[in-house]
């Protein structure tokens, strides 16, 4: 019994996981249509700059919280930086975006590289994050925990802001109908730029967090960009739902089948389930109607 | 068109994005792939008429494996210099030519072939997955030159053309596994990551434990670079066995100590004993996390000698008074001297020479005298186990009572026949 729970547990916790480095994608690719390999080097930016808010300042609780609103500016500065120097010149040529930001993430990984050093750098955690929590005879990390409670922040901060903000709204109107919302007076420049910067920091919120469970290494963004496409793809295309959905999906299927199996038996089964997923509905789990002419 | 444009993009998008995903997910996994030299038994170009001689050196400085090798770059680095500020090898100053294996087995296999056929080097440094030693191996066999490989492997190796100077087998977990024996442990847990030196090591384990008595509750392997080891921590909780044996390597080390320590479980109730965490990776896992827990190696930075003492300071002096030394770092450092005193024994750079002449070479080492075995291209090595402190060293507190007589492929010992087969 407790083994279930703890099952359930860690399914419940990867999934978070999952949500948090994919919530920013499914934002940048979901939304925009943007293929951005560098994404993981975002969430390598978050890492990084938790262990330099740590260096400044002693507390490490205080440091986590103040890291999660430095890394969200900074990643979403450097969103910001690849969009209007690289990406909007090739909107409409997603291979090239593809592989330009591919080259991006390694220039990005080989520049933490020289300044961080190439072992892991740790980051420590707070000590009311230290230790676990006993949930009906499963220990669960609290570590764990904060990331749980953190994605469903994000996700429901994310949702509000895309419902009911005016930019929000603008942002929601450039993804469905690009041209009308054009001819409507909002400029999608402006837009574009703005839902990059959230995604990309939301990204950079996930490295920080991710700190608190793994190492802190220039290449640790690689780890988690495929499952992040993989969330986003699964869950269908422009709708956060889709992607939290997915995300939780994913978390538990690996939980199980790994608990039973191995971990590199698991992966690969999950991996045949999505490709059987795929052929299935292609278009992923949710998909936004609109009345663009296709 | 336009509109058209758009939305049938975001098609093609999500397709081309699901394509990248797998793939790139396969390009990580793969590339082990050895690359056949193709000028097999070219002359050697070996220019030894200069005031110089040339050597190689092929670490990666890229990608994910660059966490561990950069170091040993630096360890080659210091006994380069030291031997050319001492008057060299020979008369002749050592010219080290750097090459980036950038974390790929294709790769090391690559610049392998040019330093020996472009740069004509005397000899090559370096190397550290197992997969890019049998990608470069061929390499080397088939130019007949030499690769000196510093890092502790799987054994079931021997090569002419490769000198082993990291610890083989029973000098790393075979000691280690006779250390829980003595300390009365009935039962093991097998972690390690998905590839060849831990299935392998994991392999020599289960002959030992099924000879001696130890039961293995469990064996589980991850990706290497796997970031999530819930699953894993609270099998091994539920297994109640007597100690873990790790073979995870890099990251993924990180990220398993994380949830070990936080799951509650601690080196009192369920010791750890990994075997390839030294000083560097203690730093990145956070001291804190893995106070307490064991390493089995030949060396650590602790070793209490005036060759150590003096290896130390040297290194801190060039790369920083907070940089550790470790095990396959001081294996590199050794490598380079090995080599020196071969040439020095045999007076020539010619590779059949120092092949001949490397029986009962010596060193007077950082972690004690070592010899190379004539035979099987291996070094006498003395087995520590040392226990994690909370300043990040490790201290000895067991050791082997001399240097071990390498024996790759566990010939001495009875319980190990049929697993070199």
């Amino acid at each position: 019994m407790d083994v279930l729970i703890g099952q359930l547990a860690t399914g419940l916790s990867l999934g978070s996981i999952l949500l948090l480095a994919a919530l920013g994608l499914s934002l940048t690719f979901g939304q925009m249509g943007v293929i951005n390999m560098a994404h993981g080097e975002f969430i390598m930016a978050g890492c990084y700059t938790a262990y330099v808010v740590q260096q400044l300042i002693s507390s490490a609780g205080v440091s986590l919280l103040i890291s999660l609103v430095v890394g969200f500016l900074v990643g979403g500065a450097m969103g910001v930086l690849l969009e209007v120097t690289l990406i909007q010149r090739m909107y409409d040529r997603p291979l090239d975006t593809l592989l330009v930001t591919f080259g991006v993430g390694l220039v990005l990984q080989q520049v933490a590289r020289d300044i961080f050093g190439a072992p892991a750098v740790n980051v420590i955690a707070p000590t009311w994050l230290s230790g676990g929590m006993e949930i009906l005879g499963a220990v669960v990390p609290k570590t764990r925990i904060f990331i749980l409670v953190l994605a469903i922040v994000c996700v429901a901060v994310l949702a509000t802001v895309l419902k009911v903000s005016p930019m929000g709204r603008r942002i929601r109107a450039v993804v469905q109908n690009r041209d009308l919302a054009e001819t409507s007076g909002i400029s999608s420049r402006k837009t574009d730029i703005t839902t990059f910067f959230i995604g990309s920091g939301l990204a950079a919120v996930a490295g920080v967090a991710l700190t608190l469970i793994g190492s802190t290494s220039p290449t640790i963004g690689q780890s988690y960009l495929i499952d992040a496409f993989l969330v986003v793809v699964v869950g269908g295309l422009g709708q956060i739902k889709g992607t939290v959905i997915a995300a939780f999906a994913l978390g538990f299927l690996n939980s199980f089948i790994e608990y039973n199996t191995t971990a590199s038996l698991a992966k690969v089964i999950v991996f045949v389930i999505i490709v059987i997923f795929l052929q299935v509905r292609p278009q992923g789990l949710f998909t936004v109607r609109t009345r663009s002419l296709v | 068109m336009r509109l058209q444009g758009r939305s049938s993009l975001k098609r093609s998008v999500l397709t081309a994005g699901s394509v990248v995903a797998v793939t790139s997910l396969l390009l990580s996994g793969c590339g082990s792939k050895a690359t056949e030299s193709d000028s097999a038994n070219t002359a050697s170009c070996v220019d030894t008429s200069g005031p110089t001689i040339k050597v190689g050196a092929l670490n990666s400085l890229s990608g994910t494996m660059a966490i561990s090798e950069v170091t040993v770059r630096h360890a080659i680095d210091l006994a380069v210099e030291q031997i050319n500020a001492k008057g060299g090898v020979l008369g002749k100053q050592i010219q080290l030519v750097g090459e980036d294996g950038a974390s790929e087995p294709t790769v090391f296999a690559e610049k392998a072939q040019k330093l020996i056929s472009s740069d004509c080097v005397a000899a090559v440094f370096g190397g550290w997955t197992s997969s890019s030693r049998k990608a470069m191996l061929p390499v080397f066999e088939g130019a007949n030159s030499l690769l000196y490989y510093p890092v502790q492997y799987e054994g079931l190796e021997s090569s002419k053309n490769i000198f082993y100077t990291g610890a083989t087998t029973n000098q790393q977990i075979v000691p280690a596994l006779d250390y829980l024996k003595e300390k009365g442990i009935k039962s093991l847990y097998l972690v390690g990551s998905d590839y060849v030196f831990p299935q392998t090591a994991n392999r020599i384990i289960k002959a030992y434990a099924a000879a001696n008595g130890i039961e293995i509750k469990g064996e589980d392997y991850t990706p290497l670079g796997s970031t999530d080891f819930s699953t894993i921590v609270n099998k091994v909780r539920g297994s109640n066995a007597g100690a873990v044996f790790n073979t995870l390597n890099g990251d993924s080390n990180v990220a398993f100590f994380k949830e070990y320590t936080n799951a509650g479980l601690t080196p009192q109730k369920m010791p750890v004993v990994s075997v390839s965490i030294a000083e560097e990776e203690v730093t990145g896992i956070g001291a804190k996390n893995i106070e307490g827990q064991l390493t089995a190696w030949n060396y650590y930075q602790t070793v209490d000698n005036p060759v150590n003492k003096a290896f130390v300071k040297a290194y801190k002096d060039k790369y920083g008074a907070d940089k550790p030394t470790s095990d396959p770092m001081e294996a590199a450092y050794v490598s380079v001297y090995l080599w020196k005193n071969t040439v020095e024994k045999a007076k020539s750079f010619d590779v059949k020479a120092i092949q001949d002449n490397a029986g009962g070479v010596t060193f007077d080492a950082p972690e004690g005298l070592v010899t190379i075995d004539g035979e099987n291209h291996h070094i006498t090595k003395t087995a520590r186990i040392g226990e994690i402190h909370p300043d990040g060293l490790i201290y000895t507190i067991w050791q082997s009572p001399g240097p071990i007589t390498p024996d790759p492929y566990l010939k001495s010992y009875p319980w190990a026949a049929g697993l070199s087969g």
